[in-house]
């Protein structure tokens, strides 16, 4: 413990926390605003590509989309990060506690897609909904959407297919996981929770809480290690992936999936789902490949139901609820999130 | 002698706050006794949904982040 620090007033250095945040995102959008004229110089002047030329087309998406996805999941997991450090899990669960069917499955489902699931919270916030009495299947539907929405997929659905595809991930996340919770709800599957959840009783007098609000400062310094934590887990596959989309993006001719993915095959969707689960560690490189394949035929129903699937139903997920849930309740959700997730890609396939 | 626990289901996250409020409260020389809770049910019972957590004695003070340094002495010479 440093005692210089001690001598500037908190005002301050929140103040410089602000500046010094502010001015990275001037450089953050200034930079993000130049990557098509760099990427431009670089293959067609500096390297001297032809404009219809296949190698130098591919080469000139590498080189557009590496740095900005890498900068969009730098700016954006910030802001992700940020936002979580408001949320009060307390505050939260007393809002949903008063609510019913419907409504309180909205909110828990909101409440999912906030919050990344991982075992750090997930089950101590599962244990912490049934313990102050909220249904089971209010609580499934944060249980079934913290999963399905996955920071990482999101943004680069932002930067690859645009905010509406982005927005599209988002609203059919919150609506399977309000749909399905009410659906398991009803079912009543108590009997397959593991039976110490419902005797856990919080003792909140004796263990007191005297949790202070965080400064802004240390909003920032977490907000800065949470992106730097996911972004060296994330950076790799992202490179690869988009490496791969770019020789697809060259290469492969227009339309070549359109038999294979495109929206008359019905099978695709089925398929592309059982594909996703295990895929799980590398979703972040899978989501560029799929944007390349996008681009030759492929439906974008078939293309989110992947996507989702990748995501949401993976083995250290499973291992993870097995500590609250019975086999038999693992394997009705998984059943239920497929379900949905086929049912959405069919959906967008139709509508698209 | 402050009894302070860490409570967290074994994350990597909850090994740091280990470490760093260890070597937080020998850089502040505190006496303490730490604990480590990791058993769900035991966590819960803490009224606690994030994890991971710092308890000093017996009074919840953080809850799903790590804190500074600094932060986690002057929590520990109010207690102490």
């Amino acid at each position: 413990m440093s005692t210089h620090v001690q001598f500037l007033p908190k005002i301050n250095t929140d103040r410089r926390a602000f500046v010094l945040v502010g001015a990275l995102a001037v450089l953050w959008i200034g930079l993000y605003n130049s990557l098509q004229a760099i990427a431009d110089w670089l293959t067609y002047d500096l390297l001297r590509f032809g404009v219809d030329d296949a190698l130098g087309e591919s080469l000139n998406f590498f080189v557009y989309d590496v740095p900005k996805i890498l900068l969009l999941l730098t700016g954006m997991i910030f802001l992700i990060s940020l936002l979580q450090t408001f949320i009060d899990t307390q505050k939260v669960r007393a809002v949903v506690e008063k609510r019913g069917e419907g409504v309180g499955n909205l909110m828990a489902s909101l409440f999912g897609a906030l919050t990344p699931f991982c075992s750090c919270s997930s089950v101590p916030l599962f244990i912490g909904f049934v313990e102050a009495g909220i249904p089971l299947g209010i609580t499934f539907s944060f249980l079934i959407t913290s999963p399905i929405m996955n920071e990482v997929a999101l943004v680069l659905l932002l930067g690859m297919f645009g905010w509406q595809v982005a927005l599209m991930y988002l609203v059919s996340g919150i609506v399977i996981g309000v749909v399905a919770g009410i659906l398991l709800g009803r079912m009543k599957l108590e009997r397959y929770v593991e039976p110490f959840v419902f005797n856990v009783k919080a003792n909140r007098a004796a263990a007191g809480f005297e949790v202070e609000k965080p400064t802004w400062i240390e909003r920032f310094a977490e907000s800065a290690e949470k992106t730097r934590e996911i972004v060296s887990k994330v950076w790799l596959f992202v490179i690869i992936g988009i490496g791969i989309g770019a020789a697809i993006h060259g290469f492969v001719p227009e339309d070549a999936l359109v038999n294979i993915m495109g929206e008359d095959a019905w099978w695709s969707v089925p398929l592309s789902v059982l594909l996703g689960i295990p895929l799980y560690s590398n979703a972040a490189g899978v989501i560029p490949i799929v944007s390349a394949l996008l681009g030759k035929g492929a439906a974008l129903g078939t293309a989110l139901a992947f996507m989702m699937s990748v995501v949401a139903l993976s083995l250290p997920e499973l291992i993870i609820l097995r500590r609250v849930l019975k086999p038999q309740l693992l394997a009705i959700l998984v059943a239920v999130i497929g379900v949905s997730i086929l049912l959405t890609g069919y959906l967008f396939n139709m509508v698209m | 002698m402050l009894q302070v626990k860490v409570l967290g289901s074994g994350c990597s996250n909850c090994q740091r706050l280990e470490r760093e409020t260890r070597a937080a409260l020998e850089a502040g020389q505190v006496a303490y006794q730490l604990t480590k809770v990791t058993d769900y049910a035991d966590i819960a019972a803490y009224g606690v949904m994030q994890t991971p957590a710092l308890v000093i004695n017996e009074m919840v003070v953080s809850s799903g982040r790590i804190p500074k340094a600094d932060q986690i002495v002057t929590w520990a010479r109010e207690r102490e």
